[in-house]
């Protein structure tokens, strides 16, 4: 079939795919913006993140099929131009970014936590919100530093 | 020093945190091709017949490959200490050139097609037929097959002083423990990746690895090439914790799949792929003893542990390593045995040896510390000896007492009841336990060059790896702090085999062994700088002595009278000046390898140097379901110098949950009829998630160790040692119950 999707604000189409291949792959390996990363395909690591419609879901668990005609938005479009959304400035400014496989997921899920509260997030809030997203190398607490910063940050605004 | 120990971001945190940096399946090629592959269902035996046909006909299936029809690759090489490249070799197989397999999950076909979905669909429909033998896979039931370990020159595995048996015996104290610990795999978030394609007869990989070197090195050896047509890129790799230090299957078949079928072949493992080719920590059953007087003075420690081997290949770990340098006993037997299992070679994992070998240990201290009446802290104390207590040498710096101290007052150690089960709120009983820590300080030959140019920049060109340690950074630092030019001047160029060959991104020696190499080639290169200078004519740093000009701001003065690095360049017509450790030729890479390995044995004889800390733990454990979550945590690390506040101290809280996950989640179970790993998945193997880890406080003393680069011991894996044995205390001080078998899991409580 052929696939239209809207990424990143942008129209896109790949031709010849099978419907049931997934959001993630699409991605990856046709549309050209390999920043969603592939670490389980079972919806558990959170590594694949994405928005579909303004939700946050895992792109190895969606069928490219479901996702046509919708937006997507990857952690490609998050940032303006070389401006980074503060969600991607906090992550590097607290060191909650190491090897930067978790990282592309754990940005669009916590950019998405943050979205949905007024305010900075409990703690308890923050890590069940990302309890979906696996890190092995962190040990999360900077994690945890840069969504409280981005939210401040965000509700200064 | 302006930038070493600064909090200093990471130079690659905008790449990673808006989806620009490729890791190794993120290369586009045109006509690329993906590649799936399938594993062998049975332990041992040999394929008698492999029915190919529907695969192949599968529309946009390019190859299917098999014993019967792949190319001929050379076997891996013999391990051959002095060629340390020959150690790269997972395992022995020579796959898909034989009929045997040795593993349940070896690689027996391999599909290429258009697509993953498509090379997935025909791997499902391959159907092999097998003459089975009989296998080892049963951990437990093999433990009599064990045989003691050979000692290397890089890991000694057995070690005598006394006669710690008799001592034992004649104890007015004496423990005599047996512990076990599960299988656990490494389980980095990004699965093992390879990008191949062959330009002629060159060989081009994207591959996330520990070692670029090793990988080039090995597939030169398997393809028959010279090992300057393989390059091997790897700028970014997704955590590895030891898991990409050799070269697995799925590395040498996607290079295959890429010859057989000319065309750029992208092979991403599936999480199960991993667990089925790649192996893990090895499980081990341990004995650990310790006799003592009444006063808590050790008369007697025997540490013991058998540990599981693959036939094709696995690595030992050291798992008695800890109780050859903790503490001061009058004897001491240590011994290391394996035993050969029909399973996938095992491989080292973050603290290989230390990580479960500290379980053991530091539990039966705990244990001794009620049974004598003392506190833990104390008993400690006064068995923390002077001198490396197997055979007196010298240590070069440690400060294992003064974390405890440090982390006993933050912790609030000494307020708690020391009687069991006697902290509770409402359900939760809740219990405070303490380890030490300890891992070995490594340190290899680097090889690298540094470059500086006409503009003021620097250029270092090193191969060395980025698997999250934030190493790069750590090595701008260095060389921006050597060289006196601000740290946006430098660029590191690294993950490359067209880079110098660096080392291996293991044994936590990493910077400590670039470091040595960065610092010799800045004085090298500092010394080339002035000598230009001082003879350029109309240069003012012209006829001056070195001890007369001080390196600052980017250029060389004496008081004002000097000028900038761009100057001297521009005014000596020189575009660069480089300058190189490291030789370029076989010979002289020979000649360097013997000259280290002579160095870093006599540097053992004389030292025993090593990262070590104290890890205490709070945990609440339910006392109706046994659920136990850990609610406070603090190490305080003894460390060397820290070059990287900020990427230190996630190196140290990463090894600490690890750690947890070891202590308590984390299991691979493998089925002991037939030897297949049953929960290949994330979903079925809890690595722990957000919502398990309390806030955890990290602290270092910060006190550079005087035998190494810049005082630098090595960060990666201290923090993963000692965390098994502070959670299993602080598990009996809550609940009363030594749980003496990993994972503490809900079950073991009840």
């Amino acid at each position: 079939m052929r696939v239209n999707v809207i990424v990143n604000g942008e129209a896109m189409t790949a031709d010849d795919v099978w419907e049931g291949e997934s959001l993630l792959y699409a991605l990856r390996e046709r549309l050209g913006l390999p920043g969603a990363k592939n670490a389980c395909e079972q919806g558990e690591c959170g590594s694949c993140t994405v928005y579909l419609d303004g939700i946050p879901v895992c792109a190895c668990l969606v069928a490219i099929g479901q996702a046509e005609g919708r937006s997507v938005v990857t952690v490609e479009g998050l940032a303006d131009g070389e401006s980074l959304d503060e969600v991607q400035r906090a992550f590097v400014e607290c060191g909650a970014v190491q090897c930067g496989f978790c990282t592309p997921g754990l940005i669009v899920q916590a950019h998405s936590l943050i979205a949905s509260t007024s305010g900075v997030p409990e703690d308890a809030e923050i890590r069940e919100a990302l309890a979906g997203n696996l890190c092995r190398c962190t040990g999360y607490e900077k994690i945890l530093d840069a969504v409280r910063l981005a939210a401040a940050r965000k509700a200064a605004l | 020093m302006r930038y070493v120990g600064q909090p200093i971001d990471r130079l690659d945190g905008v790449a990673k945190t808006t989806g620009a940096a490729r890791f190794s399946a993120e290369y586009p090629y045109p006509n690329l091709a993906y590649a799936a592959l399938v594993h062998a269902t049975i332990a041992r035996g040999r394929i008698t017949r492999i029915d190919t046909g529907t695969a192949r006909k599968t529309p946009g299936v390019l190859a299917v490959i098999t014993h019967g029809n792949a190319p001929e690759m050379k076997p891996a090489p013999k391990p051959n200490q002095f060629d340390m490249s020959t150690l790269a070799a997972a395992t022995s197989v020579n796959y898909l050139n034989t009929d045997e397999v040795y593993w349940n999950g070896q690689p027996v076909a391999v599909v290429v097609a258009e697509t993953l979905d498509v090379a997935r669909e025909a791997a499902y429909l391959i159907e092999v037929e097998y003459a089975e033998y009989p296998a080892a896979v049963d951990f437990a039931a093999e433990e009599g097959n064990a045989r003691p370990q050979k000692s290397t020159m890089l890991s000694e595995a057995d070690g005598r002083k006394g006669d710690a048996e008799a001592a034992l015996a004649d104890a007015p104290f004496a423990l005599d423990l047996r512990y076990t610990t599960a299988q656990v795999n490494h389980n980095a978030i990004e699965p093992h990746s390879t990008t191949a394609y062959w330009d002629g007869d060159h060989l081009i990989l994207h591959e996330g690895s520990q070692n670029v070197a090793w990988v080039r090195d090995h597939l030169a050896i398997r393809f028959d090439l010279p090992k300057q047509n393989v390059r091997v890129i790897s700028p970014f790799v997704g955590g590895a914790f030891g898991g990409k230090s050799f070269v697995w299957p799925g590395t040498v078949l996607t290079a295959l799949a890429a010859k057989v079928t000319g065309r750029p072949v992208r092979m991403m493992l599936t999480r199960e792929g991993v667990f089925r080719t790649v192996g893990g920590r090895t499980p081990s059953i341990q004995r650990v003893a310790i006799g003592a007087q009444l006063d808590g003075s050790m008369t007697a420690l025997i540490h013991t542990s058998v540990c599981q081997v693959g036939r094709t290949g696995g690595w030992s770990e050291q798992v008695t390593s800890v109780s050859r340098h903790l503490y001061d006993a009058a004897n001491i037997q240590v011994q290391q045995n394996l035993v050969g299992m029909d399973l996938l070679a095992n491989t080292i994992m973050r603290a290989p040896g230390e990580s479960i070998g500290s379980f053991a240990l530091e539990a039966t201290v705990d244990e001794l510390a009620y049974e004598l009446g003392l506190d833990p802290i104390e008993l400690r104390a006064r068995n923390e000896p002077a001198r490396n207590p197997l055979d007196g040498k010298a240590f070069s710096h440690r400060l294992l007492m003064e974390c405890f101290e440090e982390g006993a007052k933050e912790f609030g150690w000494a307020g708690r009841p020391q009687e069991p089960g006697s902290m509770r709120d409402g359900r939760w009983l809740i219990g405070m336990g303490v380890a030490a820590a300890y891992h070995p300080a490594w340190r290899f030959p680097a090889n690298l060059t540094v470059r500086l140019s006409d503009d003021g920049t620097v250029l270092i060109r090193c191969g060395l790896h980025e698997m999250g340690m934030g190493s790069a950074t750590a090595v701008s630092q260095i060389a921006a702090d050597a060289l006196c030019v601000p740290m946006a001047a430098v660029t590191v160029a690294y993950g490359d085999t067209a880079l110098p060959d660096t080392t291996t991104a293991g044994a936590s020696s990493q910077t400590a062994s670039v470091t040595a190499s960065l610092l010799a080639a800045c004085a090298k290169l500092d010394r080339a700088v002035f000598t230009l200078a001082r003879k350029t004519p109309g240069s003012p740093l012209r006829g001056l002595r070195r001890a007369d000009v001080t390196a600052r701001d980017g250029g060389l003065y004496n008081g004002s009278r000097g000028e900038s690095y761009h100057d001297i360049l521009r005014r000596a017509g020189r575009a660069s000046v480089e300058a190189r450790v490291g030789a370029d030729t076989r010979l002289g890479e020979i000649a360097d390898q013997v000259r280290s390995m002579s160095k870093f044995l006599l540097d053992r004889r004389r030292w025993v140097k090593a990262a070590c800390g104290a890890q205490f733990c709070e945990v609440l454990v339910d006392s109706d379901t046994g659920e136990t979550r850990i609610s406070r945590w603090l190490g305080v690390f003894d460390v060397g110098r820290v070059v990287n506040a900020k990427t230190a101290a996630s190196q140290l809280r990463g090894g600490i949950v690890m750690g947890i996950g070891l202590a308590l989640t984390e299991e691979t179970l493998v089925d002991p009829r037939n030897g297949r790993i049953v929960n290949a998945s994330l979903s079925e193997y809890h690595v722990p998630v957000h919502a398990d880890i309390p806030v955890i406080d990290v602290r270092y003393l910060d006190d550079p160790d005087p035998t190494m680069p810049l005082g630098v011991v090595g960060i990666g894996e201290v923090g993963v040692t000692g965390v098994a044995g502070a959670v299993a205390n602080a598990v009996f001080h809550a609940t009363g119950k030594r749980i003496r078998d990993l994972p503490i899991t809900l079950d073991k409580l009840l």
